[in-house]
């Protein structure tokens, strides 16, 4: 027993500076072409949109993303930016819709009087977007495009 | 009492004497330099005082307001531009500085006696004095903020939609005003239940 576990042990020492031969540096990852102890270059920080159009959902039930910017807007026990335009009272003044039905439910499906608290840090779920190349491709394709196919085939 | 009324009084007998050793060129000048130096000294203090350094020398504002600061658009941005805590909080004006001074004084007595020497202490007094800064710059139609920014400068084209359209629609018209919508741009918040826009 212990003779073979001396071997494996053996055997990992023998091969392990090979393996890191072998793979030069194939695998360069999101952080590019570089050695593990060296430093890239990251692309610029991109600009947060700040339009007026309230973007597309990809299917009904995914929490739009923010079409503003929301820089240095606090959202703590004390004081939530975000409800001061989009709370039921608000909207008329900031002219910003108004949180969903949802958001008063708590998991039991009954609605409450304010904002669940489930529902308080939007953050958690709604997120701004930035005009950049993604690092990975995303093939997501949505249902109406789905069943248009479909009905192309019958 | 009496003794005390003619001891007064005898004080005054002896200031309202003209002088008699003194040449009246040496008085005039004598009491104009001396005014020079005192004003001098009191505005020379009242800069001093006036500074940033000033005011985060306690540690009641470096540790909490000054920290808060720091992550916030008034202290690093893309134009280099910054606004000290005298900037926002200090009136140009003569009148008003010695007011807001005079106001400051009390403040003075805060430190001595600990009013918020911990942060469990300041965020608790929080809303009280934020109420105070808020009631200010809306009597005085955020005169601090327009030291810096004004409307007419605004070019809203520039500005995103939702800030240009609030500009346009209650800022021009002067149904608003800065410190109506832009709470909270320098510091934490304190609980906001209640307050008006919240
Ligand atoms: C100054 C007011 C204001 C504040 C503060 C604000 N918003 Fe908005 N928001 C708007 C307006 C106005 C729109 C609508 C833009 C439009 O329709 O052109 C909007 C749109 C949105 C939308 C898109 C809704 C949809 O159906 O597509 C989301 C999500 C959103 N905001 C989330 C947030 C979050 C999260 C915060 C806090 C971090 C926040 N907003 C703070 C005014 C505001
Ligand atoms: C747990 C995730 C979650 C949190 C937290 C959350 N939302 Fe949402 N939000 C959603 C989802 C999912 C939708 C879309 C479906 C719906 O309306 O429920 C949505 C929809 C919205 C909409 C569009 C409503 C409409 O009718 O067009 C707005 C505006 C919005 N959220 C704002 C907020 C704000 C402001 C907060 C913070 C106070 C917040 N949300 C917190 C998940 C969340
Ligand atoms: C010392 C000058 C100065 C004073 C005083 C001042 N500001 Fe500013 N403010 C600036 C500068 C500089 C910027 C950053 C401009 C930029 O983006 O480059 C700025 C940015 C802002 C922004 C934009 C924030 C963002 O996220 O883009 C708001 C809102 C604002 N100030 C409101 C106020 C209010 C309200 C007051 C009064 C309480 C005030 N300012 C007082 C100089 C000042
Ligand atoms: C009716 C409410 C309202 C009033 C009054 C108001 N603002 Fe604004 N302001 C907004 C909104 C909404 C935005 C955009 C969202 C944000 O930055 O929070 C904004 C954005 C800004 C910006 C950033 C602009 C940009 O697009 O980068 C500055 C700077 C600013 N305000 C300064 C001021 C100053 C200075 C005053 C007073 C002279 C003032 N605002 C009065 C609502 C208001
Ligand atoms: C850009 C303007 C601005 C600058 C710069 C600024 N303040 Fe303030 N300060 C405010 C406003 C506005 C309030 C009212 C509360 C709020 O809206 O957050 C306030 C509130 C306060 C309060 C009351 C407690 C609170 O947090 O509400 C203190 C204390 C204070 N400031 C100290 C300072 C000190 C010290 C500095 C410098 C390190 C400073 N401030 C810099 C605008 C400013």
């Amino acid at each position: 027993m212990k003779k073979s576990v001396l071997a494996v042990l053996a055997l990992l020492f023998a091969v392990a500076p090979l393996q890191a031969q072998d793979v030069p540096h194939s695998i360069a990852g999101l952080r590019g072409e570089a050695t593990l102890g060296g430093d890239t270059m990251p692309p610029p920080i991109a600009r947060t949109e700040d339009s007026a159009s309230r973007r597309v959902r990809n299917y009904p039930e995914q929490p739009p993303t923010i079409p503003h910017e929301i820089d240095g807007y606090q959202v703590t026990r004390n004081a939530n930016k975000c409800l001061s335009c989009h709370a039921r009272a608000r909207t008329q003044e900031s002219g910003a819709p108004m949180v969903s039905i949802t958001h008063f439910m708590d998991r039991d499906g009954q609605f409450l009087a304010a904002i669940s608290p489930r529902r308080y840090f939007c953050n958690q779920c709604h997120v701004t977007q930035q005009r950049i190349d993604p690092a990975v491709a995303n093939g997501f394709v949505d249902i109406d495009s789905l069943l248009a196919a479909e009905r192309d085939k019958e | 009492m009496r003794a005390l009324i003619s001891l007064v009084l005898g004080f005054w007998r002896t200031l309202s004497r003209p002088a008699v050793h003194l040449s009246f060129g040496f008085l005039t000048l004598g009491g104009f330099l001396a005014g020079v130096v005192f004003w001098g000294g009191f505005n020379t203090a009242l800069e001093a005082t006036n500074t940033e350094t000033f005011c985060v020398s306690c540690h009641e504002m470096r540790d909490n307001v000054f920290a808060e600061l720091k992550t916030t658009v008034h202290f690093s941005n893309a134009s280099g531009v910054r606004a000290s805590c005298p900037d926002c909080h200090v009136p140009h004006e003569w009148t008003h500085k010695i007011a807001r001074k005079m106001q400051a004084s009390k403040e003075v007595w805060g430190t001595l006696f600990g009013t918020i020497n911990t942060r469990d202490k300041f965020v608790a007094e929080r809303l009280r004095l934020a109420k105070h800064e808020w009631h200010r710059l809306k009597s005085n139609d955020s005169l601090e903020c327009r030291n810096c920014h004004s409307a007419e400068s605004m070019d809203f084209t520039q500005q995103g939609p939702r800030a240009a359209e609030a500009h346009q629609g209650f800022l021009v018209s002067g149904e608003k005003t800065c410190i109506d919508c832009h709470k909270g741009i320098a510091h934490q918040l304190p609980d906001m239940a209640g307050v008006e826009g919240w």
